[in-house]
């Protein structure tokens, strides 16, 4: 039931009526999807549905985003399915623009509509009232008791999502009032200020009554997560939670999620371009590439044995990785991605892919199932051109086990001993 | 022993000294003014910001307070730090994009700060800047042979006639074709508007470039395209570089040297396989120890530092770093430690050591 817009052209410049055209019908489409949301007291059982496996809190299945733009429909989110065990955290990757946001804020029902459009698939999520919804198909008021309660967001830029207007204690407040309309307002700001204190803010009574300006970046995220963990979420979407922030503060706000999603044995899907962050948090790995889930696994499969040319390029394009292998040039991966607007009939990494051969340019490859639910979306793997002999990727061996590398990150504490003070030789 | 090891690229240069013989009074970088081993010297540089006013005293920003360092020919020095610390303004007063509140700048043995106009200048295409956001910095109306051509025209690089296939040629250097010559900056993707940047200061055939942050914007598999543009026009050019970036792994794979800046004030400085292998500052210890690992079964020991990042407008007294650091003493709030080389190519500023 995907619906896409067939007046899409193929070339990067329209002429003003083939633009107008778009438009017309782009309209027509987003209105019926606008309708459909926006209805009144549906009845509950359109949009309830069954878990696949209990122990997942979501699963996402075969989900399609897309925004009807002038100049044609964006697929940025192209067939995505995964799901978020129980206490795990699921880290996304991939190159910016692939789809990773849009696919958390259809979580969300976030999108920004009309344009951008959930148009198929299902998200499946379980309220700790055991109920069990699709919230692809959720009308607009009944999200709203799930959204910032039972799911709760952490975004890049704290900035955009703290009121720049309103005391830090007001907002905190308000995001618990909401849900629990029943609390006194003295039973509220007693939970916010714990909340503060949660996150490692000492001077909780203080930064109740400051402006969000009046913060650092670091003390910003900490609110910010605060904030979402205020109503006690069991599911936390993290959008590259400390890309804006240094290391040394993100490796404060890295361990603040951790201990925070223990404290309250929450799931985590973990959006972020950084395969180090990745490795430190992730129980499981979704690596995206122009709208479409190219390889999964559990962390071990991906970061030890990863099966897709993509996936294992990213892994030997870091520099803390190749260059202990290699001592010369980084490997890079050649080209660019595919505009989401014209993706073409065939695996979408092939102009960049060093293993394609024939069939790689005539269709999208398939799920391809290895050990553990690993997963990969490449037709090297398949049965059928078992006898080409096809040379598969493979990370360099040091890189498998790199005792090298972790030699290297040995880092001493205080203070060290000079050469001067080791008879000239030590060290 | 490891940690003696000297960087490729250096060993070319036998005037840097690295023999464990070497006694530390050669090293003394004070008296090189006019050598010619170093192309870039910086000596105290001092870098202040006006901020508002405080009753009636005047507050300033010390966005660089006293950072001093030389970088040979032909290599490229890392410079690391916290956003904020004063990473860009060291880079933009060293070009004189900013005026210098105190401290001296050496070019190629010139003092850049008494040159005259007309000698700067001519100075100036030899020390180009890349920046971080490869969208903001080219001017979105110019098509792209234009935007790198501007500039040498501009400094008479090349006769006219001979301009098209110059910029042709810096074009090609930079992986980029010269069909593209006629689109505008918007129709490039942002690993692509590097490059052009990129091109832009190689065709001015500058000795020394200042790359600010030149691929923290850039996904994973672009990063690793523009790092290795940059080596290969080193390689092929010699040229020098400062490269400016909060990602450690980057900075450790590109540079000879590096430093590593808190606060505005540079805490440890030295060659790349030493400052990695024993990093002796605390602040870059917690640094190094903070750079996520790309593999799980690394036992990730963390330094985690308590607080943020004090204000450069009222820094700590004494060592800047005291307020997060785990071994501060009284004496580290009384004074400032001393910037003092330990080991050949290895100066750290800090309390823990001797301060003779
Ligand atoms: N509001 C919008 N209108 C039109 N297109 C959009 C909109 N939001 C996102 N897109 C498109 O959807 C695609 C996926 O975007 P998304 O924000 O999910 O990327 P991402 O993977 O999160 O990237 P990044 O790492 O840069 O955050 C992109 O091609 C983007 O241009
Ligand atoms: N043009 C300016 N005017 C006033 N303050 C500035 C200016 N540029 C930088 N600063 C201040 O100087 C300090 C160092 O900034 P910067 O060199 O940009 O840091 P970095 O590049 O290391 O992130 C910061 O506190 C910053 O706010
Ligand atoms: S399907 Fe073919 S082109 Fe695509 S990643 Fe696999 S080998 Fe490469
Ligand atoms: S001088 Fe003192 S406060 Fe500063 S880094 Fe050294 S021990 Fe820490
Ligand atoms: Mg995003
Ligand atoms: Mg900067």
């Amino acid at each position: 039931m995907a619906k896409e817009n067939k007046k899409t052209k193929n070339t990067q410049y329209l002429t003003i009526k083939e633009e107008r055209e778009i438009a017309k019908s782009n309209r027509k489409i987003m209105k019926q999807f606008e309708r459909a949301k926006n209805r009144k007291n549906v009845d509950e059982s359109e949009f309830t549905t069954q878990m696949h496996d209990p122990r997942n809190v979501i699963e996402i299945d075969n989900l399609h985003t897309y925004f009807y733009t002038d100049v044609g429909t964006t697929k940025a989110v192209n067939g995505v399915s995964f799901k978020i065990p129980e206490g795990k955290i699921v880290g996304v990757v991939g190159e910016s623009g692939c789809g990773k946001s849009v696919t958390s804020l259809s979580v969300m029902q976030l999108v920004q509509g009309p344009v951008g459009q959930i148009v198929d698939g299902s998200i499946r999520y379980t309220t700790s009232e055991g109920k069990c919804y699709d919230i692809a198909k959720m009308p607009r008021d009944e999200m709203r008791r799930i959204r910032g309660k039972e799911i709760a967001m952490i975004f890049q830029e704290p900035m955009t999502s703290l009121n720049p207007v309103f005391k830090i204690g007001d907002q905190l407040d308000e995001a618990l009032a909401i849900f629990e309309p029943k609390m006194s307002k003295n039973e509220v700001k007693a939970r916010s200020i714990e909340m503060l204190e949660m996150v490692g803010i000492a001077d909780q009574e203080k930064i109740y009554h400051n402006y969000p300006h009046e913060l650092s970046g670091g003390m910003r995220q900490r609110v910010m997560i605060a904030m979402a963990l205020i109503c006690n979420p069991r599911l936390i979407i993290a959008d590259e939670p400390t890309t804006a922030l240094d290391v040394t503060i993100q490796a404060q706000i890295l361990e603040l999620l951790l201990e925070v999603k223990n404290k309250i044995n929450g799931s985590i899907m973990l959006i972020t371009h950084d395969l180090g962050v990745i490795a430190g948090m992730a129980d499981y790995v979704v690596v995206m590439y122009a709208g479409k889930i190219v390889e999964a696994g559990d962390i071990h499969d991906i970061f030890k044995n990863p099966k897709h040319p993509y996936t294992v390029g990213l892994m030997r394009s870091l520099p803390s990785l190749s260059h202990v292998v290699t001592g010369s040039r980084l490997y890079s991966i050649p080209g660019q991605v595919p505009s989401p607007v014209n993706l073409p009939d065939n695996c979408y990494f092939c102009n960049r892919c060093e293993y394609s051969f024939d069939i790689c340019m005539e269709q999208y490859p398939p799920d391809y199932y290895f050990e553990d639910n690993h997963r990969a979306a490449c037709f090297l793997y398949d049965e059928k051109y078992k006898d080409l002999d096809l040379i598969k990727p493979e990370l360099p061996r040091n890189l498998t086990d790199d005792s090298e590398s972790i030699m290297a990150r040995k880092i001493p504490q205080g203070r060290v001993v000079l050469e001067s003070e080791t008879d000239g030789f030590g060290g | 022993m490891s940690n003696n090891q000297v960087p490729e690229t250096m060993l070319n240069n036998d005037a840097i000294l690295y023999s464990t013989e070497m006694n530390k009074d050669n090293l003394d970088r004070n008296v090189q003014n006019n050598s010619n081993d170093y192309l870039v010297q910086v000596k105290n540089l001092k870098k202040y910001f006006p901020a508002g006013l405080k009753g009636t005293t005047r507050q300033y920003v010390k966005a660089v307070d006293d950072v001093s360092f030389n970088i040979p020919k032909g290599t490229t020095m890392g410079l690391v730090g916290e956003s904020g610390c004063g990473k860009t303004t060291v880079g933009r007063t060293m070009l004189r994009l900013y005026s210098m509140t105190g401290g001296e700048v050496y070019f190629d043995g010139q003092n850049i700060n008494k040159l005259s106009r007309s000698a700067l200048r001519k100075l100036r295409p030899r020390m180009q800047m890349i920046f971080q956001d490869p969208y903001s910095s080219l001017s979105p109306r110019m098509p792209v042979g234009e935007i790198i051509g501007e500039a040498v025209r501009e400094h008479n690089i090349v006769p006219k006639a001979e301009l098209n296939e110059y910029v042709a040629k810096a074009m090609n250097d930079c992986g980029l074709p010269y069909q593209y010559a006629r689109r505008y900056p918007h129709e490039f993707s942002g690993g692509q508007r590097q490059r052009i940047c990129i091109a832009r200061a190689v065709a001015l055939q500058p000795d020394f470039i200042v790359c600010d942050e030149p691929v923290s914007a850039l996904d994973v598999s672009i990063q690793a395209q523009i790092i290795n543009l940059l080596q290969d026009l080193q390689n092929e050019f010699g040229y020098t570089y400062l490269f400016i970036s909060h990602d450690l792994s980057v900075v450790e794979y590109i540079s000879d040297t590096i430093g590593v800046m808190y606060l505005g004030s540079m805490v440890e400085f030295g060659d790349k396989k030493k400052l990695f292998a024993k990093p002796m500052h605390p602040y870059t210890q917690a640094l190094l120890s903070a750079v996520p690992v790309p593999d799980p079964d690394f036992e990730m020991q963390r330094v985690i530092l308590e607080g943020d990042i004090p204000s450069p407008v009222n820094p700590p007294s004494g060592c800047k770093f005291r307020t997060r650091c785990q071994y501060a003493t009284e004496e580290c709030a009384k004074s400032c430690p001393k910037f003092i080389e330990y080991e050949s190519q290895h100066e750290v500023a800090c309390f823990l050591y001797p301060q003779e």
